[in-house]
């Protein structure tokens, strides 16, 4: 019996009068990696934001319908914003390390918290861009400024600066849309050490990235959930005409 | 019976080139003519001893440490009311609100303050702050007039300087479950520091050389100021009332040249900081 962790129900999302994401239904479960695809303006980044309340940042954005992240409807009002955005730690599809060294940028989040322990800071710094399969290359100067690394480095370094909320979910906005293909091989790797600890949602506008490391995927169409299943069935056997046709390259 | 007369392309070029460089030779030639007369008078006025001693008989004697002193707390204590309430302001119209008419009424209102000739707000410090409020001509009133004064100035640097922090930067700080506090504390400022401090300095500048708002407010009395409730005399104010009164054209000449180096020194450290400031934010 699969576990679900997050329950989409009846949910859409507007820019003002413009509907964005229309009537999602979507179950994810936990420990799973859930590949996105869909081509460019299908609402799969805004499925992400909407589902840590990025969103909110964003004039004029409106919801209806429900989130269950295990059990807590995230758009009640009484809910923890900033709370919430620690459980689903985010990576964006260009890497922004924040004006500071390499060791700031991972410690960013656990400081926000008044995290000041410098022994536990250390040995979590390391963990987490260890995981993120950085440590290694950047060991000898986490003190240099983030911006000086490369921009595979870059996105590596925005992972473990999510590892280190110690998240539950992790989601990847097209993380390696920008990146050589070395640098996304590693990235993929990263991604799936990773889903044994963690749900990862990963919206990717390379069809072949979900199918190498997705369980299961998702297509998205302007704005519409069109079909979610298991990424063989939905690359080899879909049963809606418009993700068979997306998947051959016939459009988007 | 009309002439046309036009030239071609390749002389007209020659003659706007002309044209345009004699234009910009104009304006330097002022500066370096208001130079080259300040420092030739005043540079063989300065010495140790004019930069340490009080004034005496009226300023005819002596040097001008007393008013030295007078427009650094002046300048002081404007800036240490300027600083948090205009970047308080720049911070609430970036940070905490959406665009919208109320931003626009309040940066309206900025700007219209900005325009207000000096010794209008010289008067309203009168009003307010030496009669009003009974501090006298004194320093705390100088200082609090200076403030209104150049506090546009901090506003509207300030507000330069977070907008033009990437929002990239706020996104990923949200997302990293920071407050907007945090954000406007941990990521905000510290990237938007270099031009803020810049308006600061900016505003440094115009308080030591202001004179106007400054005579209705901090008077004039010479001897060196014991507390922020003593009238004082600044370097421009001495400078004003020495050549107006006919006191000693070399002892203003001194004064304003110890006023304009400094300023340019100001300029130097503003010029300095926006440049590293420019190299810090382009990539690379």
């Amino acid at each position: 019996m699969k576990d679900i962790a997050i329950q989409v129900i009846n949910f859409s999302h507007f820019y003002g009068q413009q509907p964005s994401l229309k009537n999602i239904n979507l179950d994810i479960y936990r420990g799973e990696i859930l590949g996105i695809i869909g081509p460019a303006r299908s609402g799969k980044s805004t499925f992400l934001t909407c589902l840590n309340r990025l969103n909110d940042l964003i004039p004029g954005s409106r919801v209806s319908g429900k989130i269950l992240i295990d059990g807590l409807d995230i758009y009640q009002p009484e809910v923890d914003v900033a709370a919430l955005r620690r459980r689903l730690g985010m990576v964006f599809a260009t890497p922004v390390p924040l004006p500071m060294s390499i060791y700031d940028n991972v410690a960013f989040g656990p400081r926000l918290q008044g995290q000041t322990d410098r022994q536990k800071l250390d040995r979590l710094v390391e963990d987490c861009l260890d995981k993120a399969g950085l440590w290694a290359e950047v060991k000898d100067r986490l003190k240099t400024s983030a911006l000086k690394l490369s921009g595979g480095q870059q996105q590596r370094l925005c992972l473990a600066r999510v590892l280190a909320l110690k998240p539950e979910y992790i989601l990847l906005d097209e993380p390696t849309s920008g990146l050589d293909p070395i640098s996304t091989m590693k990235i993929e790797a990263t991604l799936r050490l990773l889903k044994k600890d963690y749900t990862i949602i990963l919206v990717t506008n390379n069809t072949k990235q979900a199918a190498r490391v997705a369980d299961r995927t998702a297509f998205f169409l302007m704005g519409e959930l069109i079909e979610v299943d298991e990424t063989e069935i939905i690359f080899t056997r879909p049963s809606d005409k418009r993700t068979e046709n997306y998947i051959e390259g016939k459009f988007g | 019976m009309k002439t046309k007369f036009r030239l071609k392309p390749r002389a007209e070029q020659k003659v706007v080139r002309f044209f345009l460089y004699f234009l910009t030779s104009v304006a330097i030639l002022v500066l370096v003519f208001i130079l080259v007369v300040i420092l030739k008078n005043g540079l063989p006025q300065l010495s140790l001893e004019f930069l340490t001693k009080n004034p005496a008989h009226m300023g005819k004697e002596g040097g001008i440490f007393s008013t030295i002193v007078a427009t650094i707390y002046l300048t002081f204590i404007a800036l240490l009311v300027a600083t948090p309430l205009g970047v308080g302001t720049a911070i609430y119209l970036t940070e905490y609100t959406f665009e919208g008419k109320v931003t626009r009424i309040i940066r309206f209102g900025a700007e219209c303050l900005a325009g207000i000739p000096s010794i209008i707000f010289g008067l309203f410090g009168f009003i307010l702050f030496v009669t009003k409020l009974k501090f006298g001509w004194s320093i705390l009133s100088g200082g609090l007039t200076l403030a209104f004064m150049v506090l546009p100035t901090i506003i509207r640097t300030s507000e330069e300087a977070i907008k033009s922090v990437p929002a990239a930067y706020r996104l990923v700080s949200y997302s990293l479950g920071s407050t907007r506090w945090q954000t406007v504390t941990r990521v905000v400022l510290p990237s938007a520091a270099p031009g803020i401090v810049t308006g600061v300095i900016l505003s440094i500048g115009r308080s030591i050389g202001e004179t106007a708002a400054v005579i209705f407010t901090a008077g004039s009395a010479l001897r060196l100021p014991s507390s922020i409730f003593s009238s004082a005399r600044t370097m421009s104010v001495h400078f004003y009332i020495l050549a107006r009164e006919g006191i000693s054209m070399s002892k203003a000449y001194g004064t304003a040249a110890v006023l304009v180096i400094a300023i340019l020194l100001i300029n130097i450290v503003t010029y300095y900081l926006m440049s590293k400031y420019i190299s810090r934010t382009s990539p690379e």
